[in-house]
């Protein structure tokens, strides 16, 4: 209000002085706030030391006692509360980084069914929305894990697809390839290879731009990217990998990948619900792009798949990326009902460690941060990421 | 509109704040403070005087405050704490917690079943959100130190093992590999790991933090073994459609004491819940049971009569308690044998548990209680 | 077909077949995927019509509907509920006749579901006569409702004051009881269950998280810093973590920040936590209404003497809510879909309940796949409603006013 002061001496009383009552609603609010944690802290303290609970983190180095069904990295119930507690963050890691992958991908298919002009596959994406949209996530997970995934059939039975690939109640086994001793050599080579010829490729078509030559920048790169890894192939003395083939042996299979019922079901879960979303994202993204720009792309003869990959969608991931990192974020909070369903991530590993350690607030402690901070890490890649789509678009 | 809006904000905020103004539905005491809890005797020359500590008597006087013993407690495990059709809950535990009630407010019915997991049977003790666990719980010594106080073992359980019969499983050696299903946050889970370290074997464990989705996965074949106290397993099994097609297994890989707990803090009201055990199953040993708790009264024998407050003092002026508090439990609840054969005997209501381990001392078992006097 | 159209040849074809051929059958790719789609949707469809209707057991829904209506609400009680139920249904239908373009869709759904509630045979005793009349009388209800909203003697005002004070009648007096009386004998809220829980948390939630969310959004645009720096901390913070972890601190780790002995209601406290949750989210959502309001709206305001405070709540607000409708209804129909959490933290909700119902025989066992979808449908039509009445408030918004 600094409209028109009257410059007389008359001076404003102190309450109807904006600078006096923001400097007094400050002063107010931050004593208001002060107090209240003061209050709550010193409850918890007497609490605490009334009911000897120390807050302290040296419980973490204590022997966890508890098995944990699935974990990527190695661990036994001999192991330590603070081991425990990065089985869970892997476990959720991974199931969200998985679930992520999917949903992007079915969420883009449902977006584009979506906008299609079959008027049965629109109606068919717009059900597939709707009924994920409408619904809570833990009864989906519910449904997808107790209604589908335990009722496979018992493992004895199990479904045996080609590869071999055997589903059951037990999960699905897969074949799958590792590695032999030599086998980190082969993917040395392979990695590097993939990093030279990429570069290679980059620095010769660039210099092609520049200088108009001819740099032959694509063969080049593709004989790198075989020349190298089949280098590498014969220095793993061409045994890189071993088949590793599930076989039954006592209760369940042996060997292969094992992907448990439990992950199964919390993966379809989160990417089914995830990717109703996600598809509104993309189709309202493919919306925002003008019209102008298809038909300009038509005129230019274009065809339609073109149109698609070359216009539409480079154009739509400006809009699109924003709400899908709010989505992605989403799902990797979501993944925490997982423990209503056997799957024991972050969450699921801090409930147990506070029963068996006795150490509510610090465990809860942890399990907070460590949410806050996969939310703020992921945000700020994505927004740097985001950022850079966005200069390079204009 | 935007009139409608405000007008409608504005209510919601009048509303917030009447609601934050209104009485609170379960009826609180004023809260109070606890600093400590130590029992400070000061030696006086000649005489011992006891200053008792400050959190002394506050359950107590909050419980008749609210009229209602609340309890945390179990709502889907047949025999010990469930509902029935409609929607009350009965069981073992629910019965101990029914006793103290009619102790303290002398209705078996005023109470307020707070079913809790298990991961939360510690928190609720810790924050003493709940005056009493009546809820499967096992006592060990950790929990005695962190949670609370745990009163009276009322049921000796020990851990075992549930498979299916065409399974082939019959020692602990046969689980080599299997998967089996186990709840979270239990003592259970920590004797399933060490059992199997110690023999070397390995396992896949199937952890829930519900006990009927632990049950749910085993019965659709989630899992090859179910394992938990026996008396649990026993209840799963006899609430499967075909308990025939399951055995359990005779092995006891633990210890587990299912004892009800109270928070740490107030040692009349430790004292009250210890009596009324205490008095259930020295009622049992005494032969009073429901239906002759009135004429035992004139019993002849001056326990009995002391038990039922006819005469003398078993302590219950001293812990805020009528006379015929015990009387009372024994007339609305039953004796300890009586609860017990409730859900556990051959015509109980929820399966048939031989008493074993849980047979009066003087039968051979180990329910033991101090002298009522 | 080929016979028909030879015999017959037809003057003008039919517009439908017009419209088949150009929504579904222009060009051989489009055809294909409709030939696809078919024969995806006739197997969809068929297995899942022969699986309602022959393979599903529906027993756990039809011997227990009163668990799934009020849970373990004292059954010599149930007058409690079932007037809440008739006053809420009165309201439902004056609202209908005050506002029919939101509410039309879902009050002729609800009569005509109270009505088959009250005549759908089924063998349990639970239902009993008492209370089949009170589904009808419900469902009349809302249709003497609709009439007298329709008429001059209730408008919009005064249908918002009934509406609040029938909410704090029911869920503060009606429902609890008081304490100590014979009339209105206490009920504890542990004792509540079902569907009674579900919309009790979800109606409090939203209208709780709705004005702390406007004011943390208020805070976080604010110059005062203390007041800035505490919006932008608290939401941040909630919204950076996952809705279990906020339910679980308020159900167990608050206790240990108030004073010994000091006891909140179980519901209440995860009441708390669905509002702080939302509200965080609320408040982004208005963030992005009050960014877009120009800043002339408020120079001009200002020059025409206004202070802050009419400012805020006469220009500013109104017209950033009217924006962000769509948003916030969708953050309501997430926080209906989100009370099933509290089920993680024991309290006898909706999904609560359905957990213990397949544990009431053991021929229930296995009937997860019945029960969880009758739930998933209840939440469905819930949403779908919203989401409806979001959609026709967004159109009579969006176009005519601006």
């Amino acid at each position: 209000m600094t409209v028109a002061k009257p410059p007389q001496s008359e001076r404003i009383p102190p309450w109807r002085d904006e600078r006096f009552l923001r400097m007094g609603t400050q002063i107010v609010s931050s004593v208001l706030m002060l107090f209240l944690i003061y209050w709550a802290i010193s409850n918890f303290i007497a609490i605490t030391q009334q009911r000897g609970m120390p807050l302290t983190y040296r419980f973490l180095k204590e022997p966890a006692g508890f098995p944990i069904s699935e974990s990527y990295i190695p661990y036994d119930p001999t192991m330590s509360f603070g081991r425990a507690f990065r089985v869970g963050l892997t476990n959720t890691l991974v199931v969200s980084i998985t679930g992520i992958f999917f949903a992007t991908w079915l969420g883009f298919f449902v977006g584009l069914a979506r906008l299609s002009s079959n008027w049965l596959v629109s109606r068919i994406a717009l059900a597939f929305i709707e009924f994920h949209r409408n619904i809570p996530l833990l009864v989906l997970l519910f449904i997808w894990y107790f209604g589908v995934f335990v009722k496979l059939p018992p493992v004895k039975e199990s479904i045996t697809l080609p590869g071999p690939l055997y589903l059951s109640q037990r999960g699905l086994y897969l074949t799958w390839p590792r590695l032999t001793e030599t086998g980190p050599l082969f993917i040395a080579f392979l990695t590097a290879g993939i990093a030279i010829s990429v570069i290679a490729f980059k620095v010769l078509r660039e210099r092609r731009i520049k200088t108009g030559q001819n740099t032959y920048y694509l063969p080049v790169s593709l004989a790198l990217l075989i020349i190298i890894p089949v280098i590498g192939w014969i220095a793993a003395k061409g045994k890189p990998f071993w088949v590793d083939v599930p076989v039954l042996q006592g209760f369940n299979y042996q060997g292969g990948l094992r992907l448990s019922p439990e992950f199964a079901a919390l993966t379809v879960g989160l990417t089914t619900y995830t990717a109703a979303f996600i598809a509104e994202v993309f189709r309202a993204g493919i919306l925002a792009v003008q019209k102008g720009q298809v038909e300009a792309a038509r005129a230019l003869g274009l065809p339609p798949a073109q149109v698609l990959s070359l216009v539409v969608i480079p154009q739509a991931l400006r809009v699109v990326i924003p709400p899908l990192i709010s989505q992605y974020l989403n799902l990797t909070k979501n993944s925490s009902l997982a423990l209503t369903i056997g799957y024991q991530e972050l969450f699921a590993i801090g409930k147990v460690t506070i029963n068996q350690a006795g150490r509510a607030v610090p465990v809860f402690l942890m399990v907070m941060a460590t949410y806050l901070a996969i939310s703020l890490i992921t945000s700020g890649i994505l927004n740097i990421y985001n950022r850079r789509v966005q200069f390079i678009e204009r | 509109m935007k009139k409608s809006i405000l007008v409608l904000s504005g209510l919601v905020i009048a509303s917030l704040l009447l609601a934050s103004c209104a009485p609170q539905p379960a009826g609180e005491v004023a809260p109070q403070k606890i600093v400590e809890t130590v029992v400070v005797t000061v030696e006086v020359p000649g005489e011992t005087v006891t200053v008792k500590p400050q959190g002394y008597g506050t359950i107590a006087a909050r419980v008749r405050e609210r009229g209602k013993v609340v309890c945390g407690v179990h709502k889907e495990l047949l025999g010990f704490g469930y509902l029935d059709a409609n929607g009350r809950n009965i069981g073992f535990d629910i019965d101990l917690c029914r006793a103290v009630a009619a102790a303290v407010l002398g209705d078996a019915e005023a109470i307020e079943a707070v079913p809790i997991t298990a991961a939360d049977r510690g928190p609720v003790l810790q924050t003493g959100e709940v005056d009493l666990v009546t809820r499967n719980m096992t006592w060990t010594s950790k929990r005695d130190a962190e949670w609370g106080n745990f009163t009276w073992i009322m049921f000796y359980d020990g851990q075992g093992f549930l498979v299916r019969a065409d399974s082939g499983i019959k020692t602990l050696q046969d689980m080599n590999g299997a998967s089996i299903c186990v709840t979270t946050g239990t003592t259970t889970e920590k004797n399933l790991a060490t059992a199997f370290a110690d023999a070397n074997l390995a396992y896949n464990a199937v952890t829930f933090e519900e006990t009927s989705a632990v049950y749910g996965a085993y019965e659709q074949g989630r899992c090859d073994v179910a394992t938990s106290d026996k008396s649990q397993l026993a209840a799963v099994r006899a609430g499967f459609s075909d308990p025939n097609a399951h055995e359990i297994l005779d092995i006891t890989i633990s210890k587990e004491p299912l004892t009800p707990a109270v928070p740490a803090g107030d040692d009349q009201w430790f004292d009250i819940v210890k009596t009324v055990m205490w008095g259930m199953i020295a009622a049992e040993e005494y032969g009073i049971t429901s239906a002759n708790v009135a004429e035992m009264k004139a019993s002849s024998d001056a326990n009995i009569r002391m038990l039922l407050g006819t005469e003398g003092d078993w302590g219950y002026t001293t812990l805020g308690l009528e006379a015929d508090a015990l009387a009372n439990v024994i007339e609305q609840i039953g004796n300890y044998g009586e609860v017990y054969d409730r859900y556990f005997g051959e015509n109980g209501l929820a399966f048939y548990l031989p008493r074993g381990m849980n047979n009066l001392w003087k039968n051979g078992g180990l329910i033991y209680a101090p002298p009522i006097k | 077909m080929n016979t028909t159209s030879d015999s017959v040849t037809p003057p003008a074809p039919p517009r439908m077949l017009e419209w088949i051929q150009k929504n579904l059958f222009n060009g051989w790719l489009n055809s294909a995927l409709t030939l696809i789609a078919l024969v995806f949707l006739y197997f969809v469809v068929v297995s899942s019509a022969r699986w309602a209707f022959f393979t599903a057991d529906w027993r756990p829904v039809t011997t227990a509907p009163l668990l799934f209506l009020v849970g373990q609400y004292p059954r010599e009680q149930l007058w409690r509920p079932g007037l809440s139920m008739l006053l809420s249904t009165f309201m439902i239908g004056i609202s209908w006749g005050i506002w029919p373009r939101y509410l039309k869709a879902f009050s002729i759904f609800l009569v005509v579901l109270l009505a088959g509630m009250a005549i759908v045979p089924l063998e349990t005793p639970t239902i009993t006569l008492g209370i089949r009349a009170a589904f009808l009388a419900a469902s009349l209800l809302i249709y003497a409702g609709y009439l007298l909203g329709r008429s001059k003697f209730v408008n919009a005002r005064l249908a918002v004051m009934l509406w609040t004070v029938i909410a704090v009648l029911i869920s503060l007096v009606l429902l609890p009881g008081i304490p100590k009386s014979s009339a209105l004998p206490s009920v504890p809220t542990t004792a509540w269950g079902g569907l009674l829980i579900t919309l009790l948390l979800a109606i409090g939630g939203i209208l709780l998280s709705f004005p702390i969310g406007v004011l943390l959004a208020l805070g976080r645009r604010s110059s005062l810093p203390v007041v800035k720096v505490f919006s932008i901390l608290f939401i941040e913070v909630i919204r950076g973590v996952p809705l279990v972890t906020i339910l679980f601190m308020f159900s167990v780790i608050l206790a240990l920040f108030l004073p010994a002995e000091s006891r909140i209601d179980r519901i209440l406290r995860a009441l708390m936590g669905m509002v702080v949750f939302s509200a965080a989210y609320t408040a982004e959502n208005v963030r992005g209404g009050l960014q877009a309001i120009p800043p002339g709206q408020v120079e001009a305001a200002k020059a025409l003497g206004l202070n802050g405070f009419q400012t805020t709540t006469l220009i500013v607000l109104p017209q950033a809510l009217r924006l962000v409708i769509p948003a916030i209804v969708g953050q309501f129909i997430s926080l209906f879909k989100d009370t099933t959490l509290v089920v993680i933290v024991g309290i006898n909700d909706l999904l609560g309940v359905g957990n213990s119902v397949l544990k009431l025989s053991p021929e229930f066992f296995r009937l997860q796949m019945e029960v969880y979808l009758f739930i998933a449908a209840i939440f469905w039509v819930f949403s779908y409603f919203m989401s409806y009445a979001s959609l026709q408030l967004e159109k009579s918004l969006g176009v005519g006013e601006r």
